[in-house]
């Protein structure tokens, strides 16, 4: 039982960071029908700006919570900011083209911002700082919580939220989800969807940016291509919630999370080696869309004749 | 009977052609016409340029023709790879010996790459079989998201049978060379034009252009994408053959969904729904990096440590700038050298100015040629 909760908790944690992420893959393709294969790298981009402001404001020298919370908004702000330009520059000149085309630039885009974290940092790992000293609660029996991992649940939900009163209680909010429901139309309604859609883009990279700096807090290891398998799984979790819903992604980070652990935690004793770990989010997706072809949470679309 | 005699020609040319290249590539080149061979470098890059034609054309039959959006290409692959590895590591060289008893060494060898070839073909197709009926019946990103998972699947499976080198990676005999590598390109290309100028290929289209329309029309819409699914599987998976005993090893790092993505850049790149297109994508993806290796020194920056960050660049400039791909859905062929054909008024393809890709035209084009004659 213990370590039952232990692995449950350890799941949470990364299908925290897997929710943060897929919450931007989920807004982009809601709005603009585009899988963004280059958001798992903003992910990585976000870890690395607050890297160097870490480093740059001297916060890895002495650790708080000041520090951390600066360093976290910090590099939100910057991954906006780049997760803007690449929409104003890769993707809005190839829009109004066929999906092939908008996904090969994403692909390009992707390749584009590893390749160039290689050459500006090196491919060589490094040492995310511990903006804060970390210490472990003990729950009950043996299963215990870090405060790291308590930090991760409580910015993760506290930005859910946000993003959720964002999307349903603001203008800014009615109008993406007007340009979710038909781009076009919202056009018409005097909407402006070229500001909606850098709007989404903005937000989208400023979770994944939030969701790079907490991995960095949980496992201190970066490098630019980190966000290569972390951004698929991601992915895999918005479409198996349902690509487009937003509780949805959530859901199926969180689910993905847990599976993982658990398949790494308990799969020996059912005769799955813990190297099958990266399999595990494929095979529940598939398993999944074969009874549900739209998600766990999405609603099929009647297509018209 | 004159068909069969051009085309019993061309065949005859075309191997031909290959041989000598074969040669030439080889480092001894044709002596005895005072030809030298070419450096292993070349050699190297024209096989995996052949490979990759093999893998674009291929894939483009699903992605392009079909317009199912399948990514999972290099799944198959290594499933072509490993089944004939396994064979011929663990019994290559019996079978070989058994068989140089009749036919004599060199056909012997030929045969054993034949055979792994035909087996590297079946398995990936039964492969193709098995993913394409569940996963076909979901479409667009769905299905794209699905046939990426299957093929890391594939990959993670494969990485975890010790029998195959799991993570250590498997030396593989080399059976193949240019000519075997180039034989099948040519085949892979000739089968899947003919498929696209058959009463199929009009059915895969049309599925491309509106399934629901074709259905109406009473096109087994569900059949036909797996056929074509199948087809394209095996054609990766004779392409996984030609790889690994080329290769010489094989490490599931070759297989994932990266080297899916670079298929895909090919086939969109050298223009969605073209043949030629797929073979000239293949080209310039595969010789591009190498291109950009040379690049010089510029104010003291070595250009080509950033060859990876030009070469996305460009990606996404030639995206911007040619959305359609260097050749959208035209072939590239030497029809253009006949005189023209005129065109009845009106007969314009529904949606040519879409973007979409449209019903190949040139095939409209030779079909009308050949009831004129």
């Amino acid at each position: 039982m213990d370590t039952f909760v232990q692995q449950l908790i350890n799941g949470l944690t990364v299908g925290s960071i897997y929710a943060l992420i897929a919450l931007g893959y989920t807004m982009v393709y809601g709005i603009l029908r585009l899988i963004n294969f280059a958001h798992g790298d903003i992910y990585m981009v976000g870890a690395y700006a607050g890297f160097i402001l870490a480093a740059q404001l001297g916060f890895a020298a002495n650790p708080g919570m000041f520090g951390l919370a600066v360093t976290l908004i910090g590099s939100m702000v910057i991954a906006g900011l780049i997760g803007m330009a690449i929409e104003r520059f890769a993707y809005r000149p190839v829009r109004k083209y066929s999906r092939m085309t908008t996904l090969i630039t994403a692909i390009g885009m992707s390749l584009f911002l590893e390749n160039l974290f290689v050459v500006i940092f090196s491919p060589t790992p490094r040492s995310f700082p511990q903006l804060m000293q970390n210490q472990n609660y003990t729950l009950f029996g043996n299963a215990a919580i870090s405060k790291t991992q308590i930090l991760i649940f409580a910015v993760s939900i506290a930005l859910m939220v946000l993003l959720q009163w964002v999307i349903y209680r603001t203008k800014v909010g009615t109008a993406m989800r007007a340009v979710s429901f038909n781009l076009n139309s919202a056009k018409l309604m005097g909407i402006n969807t070229d500001f909606i859609i850098a709007f989404t883009f903005a937000l989208g990279s400023a979770l994944a940016a939030a969701g790079g700096v907490l991995t960095a807090q949980y496992n201190p290891k970066i490098d630019p291509l980190m966000g290569i398998i972390t951004g698929l799984k991601a992915f895999v979790a918005a479409v198996l919630g349902g690509i487009g819903n937003i509780p949805g992604a959530v859901l199926g980070g969180l689910l993905i999370g847990a599976a993982e652990t658990f398949v790494v935690g308990y799969g020996q004793n059912i005769g799955i080696p813990s190297t099958y770990r990266d399999a595990v989010a494929f095979s529940i997706l598939i398993l999944v869309l074969l009874f549900r072809p739209a998600g766990l949470l999405g609603s099929t679309v009647q297509e018209k004749v | 009977m004159a068909s069969f005699l051009k085309g019993l020609l061309a065949a005859v040319v075309i191997v031909g052609l290959l041989l000598v290249m074969n040669a030439l590539l080889s480092r001894e080149g044709l002596f005895g016409f005072g030809l030298p061979g070419v450096d292993d470098y070349t050699a190297r890059l024209l096989v995996f340029i052949g490979i990759n034609i093999t893998l674009a054309v291929s894939l483009n039959l699903i992605n392009g023709f079909t317009g199912q959006f399948s990514i999972g290409h290099a799944g198959f692959m290594a499933v072509g790879a490993y089944a004939s590895a396994y064979i011929t590591v663990y019994h290559g060289k019996a079978i070989e010996a058994s068989l140089s008893g009749f036919v004599g060494e060199t056909v012997a060898h030929a045969l054993v790459l034949l055979l792994v070839v035909l087996v590297g073909a079946l398995v990936a197709a039964l492969a193709g079989l098995i993913v394409g009926i569940p996963s076909l019946r979901l479409r667009g990103d769905y299905l794209a998201i699905v046939t990426l998972g299957f093929a890391e699947i594939i990959r993670i499976v494969i990485l975890n049978i010790d029998v195959v080198g799991g993570a250590t990676g498997l030396t593989v005999p080399g059976y193949a060379d240019f000519f075997w590598v180039g034989i099948f390109a040519v085949i892979t290309i000739i089968v899947v034009r003919n498929i696209v100028r058959s009463d199929m290929g009009r059915a895969l289209v049309s599925i491309r252009e509106d399934e629901l329309a074709a259905e109406a029309m009473g096109i087994n819409t569900t059949r036909y994408k797996v056929v074509s699914f199948v087809i394209s599987s095996a054609f990766a998976g004779v392409a996984g053959v030609l790889f690994a005993h080329y290769n010489k090893f094989l490490s599931t790092n070759d297989f994932t969904f990266i080297k899916s993505f670079e298929l895909i850049i090919m086939i969109v790149l050298g223009g969605m729904g073209s043949i030629t297109g797929a073979v000239l994508g293949a080209i310039v993806i595969t010789v591009l990096p190498e291109i950009l290796r040379r690049l010089p020194e510029v104010g003291g920056y070595n250009l080509a440590d950033l060859r990876l960050v030009i070469y996305s660049a460009l990606l996404i400039l030639t995206m911007i700038f040619r959305p359609q791909g260097i050749l959208g859905t035209r072939e590239f062929g030497l029809n253009w050298l006949r005189r023209p054909q005129k065109r009845p008024a009106g007969d314009e393809a529904v949606g040519a100015d879409k973007g979409v890709p449209i019903a190949e035209q040139s095939t409209e084009e030779t079909i009308k040629e050949r009831d004129n004659r």
